[in-house]
């Protein structure tokens, strides 16, 4: 795959093309800017701060660590394919229910990352939570209420269980 | 630049015959970083995230080893078996980054971009782990000990590739300690991995960022297997964190100073020795 070369990313279970890119850009890059999903953020784009993390492949990943053209064959999930257009998870429903976004440049990568953490782990301890967002920065909240929304997202879904 | 996602390894070793200078992409965890700050713009790029026999690991009970491919993540080391056939690995693979930063990285990245500061290349060389790389022109394995020739630098020659590492299942206690600024998402200013042999009743310590390589602590190693059971006191634990320390050659730079990286060496293997003796 050259330069400018046109290539299909899957998406939020559509097939994206990418057309007008430099080979080199990153997923992130791609989303944002090429596919019109801003929900990841770009912020240091070097791994260190997660306001950019997406599901690659059921993991959840540092978009702007992914090649995109080197990610055609993988199933890729951003914030706006968690739930149908328009309407919440209960992840961020919880988010706002608590007051957890202030500035909410890190919430997207937050939500994604929390959603990995529960999706396989229902009822994770605290020491798990806080293990499942080192990855993720937040200057504003000091984490106390982030913490709090996803208490509230286990005690929410363990009633529904 | 021009990305090759080619699905088998016959495929990347043909490809990288061709184009013996490409850069060779994983988990795309050090590579991207310097993409996205424009200071490096290969002009191909070989991607083996679509070659799935890279992700294979293998543990082998009769032969007492384990071959993990170089496309396996940090965070399948964390939750697969190899945990409990190579803790130390684990327990590297663990201080990796963050969860995204470890579903992502491989061992064969590790490798390939051997920093002193690469966290597994500690327990690598500890359990004098064999490195199996392939060209076009075949396969050959070589000693972690020859793989590693400098900071950042490899014997990998041109056209070849990593395909994966041999360790051997020792028995006895191995772990791996470093420090750094923080706990999640850093880079260790000063590293030690440490594995007894129950067998022979030997130690084995190896440091990483204190040396232009990973350094095995070979004079230390060999007063402790002088000192005889139980080597349970602090005081020799202590003497042994200064011998290891004594072999480190740390310099200073922007994380941290070769003093200090020096001392923290001392503190580690004290910790490891007094550790490995604890149960």
């Amino acid at each position: 795959m050259s330069e400018n070369q046109i290539y299909t990313l899957t998406v939020n279970g559509s097939q994206r093309e990418v057309k007008d890119s430099w080979i080199g850009e990153s997923l992130l890059y791609v989303l944002r800017e090429r596919l019109g999903l801003p929900g990841a953020k770009g912020a240091c784009e070097q791994g260190e701060c997660g306001s950019c993390t997406v599901m690659m492949d059921g993991a959840a990943v540092c978009s702007c660590l992914v090649l995109a053209a080197s990610a055609v064959d993988a199933d890729i999930k951003t914030v706006e394919g968690l739930a149908p257009d328009g309407s919440l998870t209960d992840v961020q429903q919880s988010f706002i229910n608590n007051g957890a976004v202030q500035c909410g440049f890190c919430t997207p990568g937050l939500i994604v990352a929390i959603h990995n953490l529960l999706d396989s782990q229902p009822n994770p301890s605290e020491l798990e939570v806080r293990e499942a967002i080192s990855g993720n920065i937040c200057r504003c909240t000091g984490y106390g209420r982030i913490f709090a929304a996803v208490q509230d997202v286990i005690e929410q879904r363990g009633a529904t269980r | 630049m021009t990305v090759h996602s080619p699905r088998t390894i016959d495929q990347a070793v043909t490809l990288l015959e061709k184009y013996p200078s490409a850069m060779i992409l994983s988990g795309g965890t050090d590579f991207m970083v310097e993409v996205n700050f424009n200071h490096r713009k290969p002009s191909q790029v070989v991607s083996t995230r679509a070659i799935e026999e890279l992700r294979q690991w293998n543990i082998d009970h009769d032969t007492n080893s384990i071959f993990i491919g170089a496309g396996v993540t940090y965070s399948t080391i964390e939750s697969s078996d190899i945990a409990q056939a190579a803790p130390a690995l684990a327990e590297a693979s663990r201080t990796v980054g963050s969860p995204q930063i470890r579903a992502a990285g491989t061992m064969g990245g590790n490798l390939g971009t051997c920093s002193p500061a690469g966290d597994t290349l500690p327990v690598f060389a500890a359990l004098d782990a064999k490195i199996l790389l392939a060209s076009n022109a075949g396969r050959r394995e070589v000693s972690f000990a020859d793989f590693m020739v400098g900071p950042k630098k490899n014997s990998l020659l041109a056209g070849e590739m990593v395909l994966g590492v041999s360790l051997p299942i020792i028995e006895g206690w191995q772990g791996y300690a470093k420090v750094g600024v923080r706990n999640a998402m850093v880079i260790s200013i000063a590293s030690a991995c440490l594995v007894r042999n129950a067998s022979d009743d030997s130690v084995r310590v190896a440091l990483g960022s204190v040396g232009p390589t990973i350094i095995r602590a070979r004079a230390a190693e060999s007063w402790w297997l002088d000192q005889g059971a139980p080597r349970s006191s602090s005081e020799m634990h202590t003497e042994f964190g200064a011998r290891c320390a004594a072999e480190a050659s740390p310099i200073t730079d922007h994380r941290s100073t070769a003093e200090y990286r020096r001392h923290a060496i001392k503190v580690l293997c004290t910790r490891l020795a007094a550790r490995s003796t604890s149960r």
